[in-house]
């Protein structure tokens, strides 16, 4: 049996996703632009990551032994940001220019711009190549790193995802871990309603991953499956993760309407007060 | 005469010992491209990706984020239509050192017809910010270029013909990346041309040579960014601008020259190449002339440009 992770790392972590999920609904409402929903139900998983997992300097962004981290459902931005900023890549500050012309924080992640970033995505699919492609590059250099790549759930419904995994299992790649945010909600309704993923498990393991399912914000069993990915396996893996969109307010919870759209003030005064509490 | 695909694979094979990075994706097709001499050559550095051209461009793309120099190569109609979301966003947008070959362009693609012809290759990559496009002539300027290719740091979209194609680089080539270089004299007419079409306009210069008309011949081999100033100085100079392109005449090099011309030096001008229409399988002397591309059309259009001129 796995050891529990030490309680008060656990409320470290909590104490931060809370941080984080505030400065999401704030970006959000403050540049009337970005996705609340999906950035609510990554939060637990990068906040793991970011602040547990991955072995990185955020005063070397370009560290060539770092950890990779490609964030493949793009519209999480505010969520990474968040943590990224949190972390010490940037400013804080440079949080409130999200959404204003001329900001190096796009909607949707711009590897050029922004210290951490590891790839632009935007255009759903595409993450999973980009990560396999760095985890080859890891054996080619004969680097230890790791690469983890977060899929959104809607996004698997592109065909390149299963190109990359394919080709993941393939070449063998064990130096690469897929996170599935299983939030069961995309754009235009449930994901089971708008094109049925299921069963996630079956196909992945059919398609020669690794299969683990986690609860996506119960933050032991995240940190100790996303630390227990780095182990010797010889198939890559996915974890995946059960997870709520809009995790943590309560009326943006599981519901499309909190895809895309901005808080009213009152909308927000609420959240931020949920989330606090 | 040597084909240029072989030209191509050589290369790399010659990259490859000199420069580590240099890494070599497929789409099963390597075979075609000749990239299969560089995987015999270094296994451990080529990757065969499967029929699958939209990971094959992630992959080089996290190739390249992570240091490698990686040529991802297939046929052109597979390498830039399927993937050009790929393209534009994880590569193109991040601006990542990644090389796409798309082999078998334009008509000339060992008759396997119009699925096989990439005749909007370069309009689609054109039109993608950040992309250089390179469309070498022969065999030698193919060699030239693919070491060009690996001392730029960027992605660039490299055309590569399949068949032997006459040489027009016979005394060696100065290739420079964005530099038109000027192959024929003349004072009556400019021939703008790329890739193999540039053979056939040496060939029709000759013809109007004996005519008495002098037709300047400038191979311009990259598209993008293109030689405005070559451009300009041609149109200047001659005062007739007959482009000749081995693809639709819609947003390839044609398009590109006009859009110098109409923004610099308004000038006569024709454009020779596919006339935005689909194609079928044939020898590639047949497919010249059905598709009005052999020399004696550019011919015919140089006399018809030169009319235009303003006396």
């Amino acid at each position: 049996m796995r050891q529990k992770l030490n309680p008060a790392e656990i409320r470290r972590l909590q104490d931060i996703s809370r941080k984080i999920r505030c400065s999401i609904v704030t970006m959000v409402k403050d540049a009337a632009v970005g996705h609340i929903g999906g950035s609510l139900s990554v939060t637990d998983i990068l906040v793991a990551l970011y602040f547990n997992v991955l072995k990185i300097d955020p005063k070397k962004p370009d560290w060539e032994d770092r950890d990779r981290l490609v964030l493949s459902k793009g519209h999480g931005a505010t969520a990474i940001y968040s943590v990224l900023a949190e972390r010490g890549f940037f400013l804080p500050e440079e949080l409130k220019t999200f959404g204003i012309l001329d900001s190096k924080l796009q909607v949707h992640p711009d590897r050029k711009k922004v210290p951490g970033i590891e790839a632009s995505t935007g255009a759903l699919g595409q993450g999973l190549s980009v990560a396999a492609g760095m985890a080859l590059a890891a054996r080619l250099n004969g680097k230890a790193y790791h690469t983890y790549a977060i899929l959104g759930d809607g996004e698997i419904q592109e065909g390149q995802i299963w190109e990359a995994a394919m080709f993941s299992a393939h070449c063998k790649l064990n130096n690469i871990t897929a996170v599935l945010d299983y939030n069961n909600v995309q754009l235009m309704g449930d994901v089971s309603e708008i094109m049925e993923i299921a069963p996630v498990d079956d196909k992945w393991e059919s398609f020669g991953w690794e299969v683990k399912k986690i609860d996506g914000h119960d933050m032991d069993q995240v940190v100790n499956a996303l630390n227990e990915a780095k182990g010797y396996r010889e198939k890559p893996l996915i974890i995946i993760a059960d997870t709520t969109k809009g995790k943590g307010v309560s009326f943006m919870e599981a519901t499309c309407s909190w895809h895309g759209n901005a808080p009213t003030d009152e909308q927000y005064k609420k959240a931020i007060e949920e989330l606090n509490n | 005469m040597v084909a240029i695909r072989e030209a191509f694979g050589k290369a790399l094979v010659q990259l490859g010992e000199t420069n580590k990075d240099v890494v070599v994706l497929d789409a099963d097709l390597g075979s075609s491209t000749k990239v299969t001499y560089f995987a015999e050559k270094f296994p451990e550095r080529f990757f065969q990706c499967g029929i699958a051209e939209q990971n094959m461009i992630g992959v080089a793309a996290g190739l390249a984020a992570s240091g490698k120099i990686p040529f991802a190569a297939s046929f052109a109609v597979f390498v830039t239509r399927r993937p050009a979301d790929q393209i534009s966003v994880s590569v193109a947008y991040p601006g990542l050192n990644v090389k796409i070959v798309g082999a078998y362009t334009g008509l000339f693609n060992g008759k396997t017809g119009a699925s096989h012809m990439a005749v909007e290759d370069i309009s689609i990559i054109r039109a993608i910010p950040g992309i250089t496009i390179i469309d070498p002539a022969d065999a030698e300027e193919m060699r030239c270029a693919v070491n060009a290719c690996a001392d730029y740091y960027g992605p660039i979209y490299l055309r590569e013909t399949r068949d032997e194609w006459p040489s027009v680089f016979t005394g060696g080539c100065d290739f420079k990346i964005g530099r038109a270089i000027q192959l024929a004299d003349g004072e009556d007419v400019s021939i703008i041309s790329s890739g193999v079409m540039t053979s056939v306009s040496l060939e029709a210069s000759e013809i109007l040579a004996k005519e008495g008309i002098g037709a300047r011949v400038i191979n311009m081999s990259t598209i993008k960014p293109i030689d405005s100033e070559a451009i300009i100085k041609a149109a200047k100079e001659t005062g007739a601008i007959v482009t000749a392109e081995n693809h639709n005449i819609y947003g390839g090099l044609g398009s590109a020259v006009a859009e110098v011309l109409g923004e610099n030096q308004p000038s006569p001008l024709k454009m020779i190449g596919i006339r935005d229409v689909l194609n079928e399988a044939g020898t590639n002397e047949e497919l010249l002339v059905k598709y009005g591309m052999s020399a004696s059309h550019i011919v015919e259009a140089v006399r018809e440009v030169i009319k235009r001129k303003s006396k």
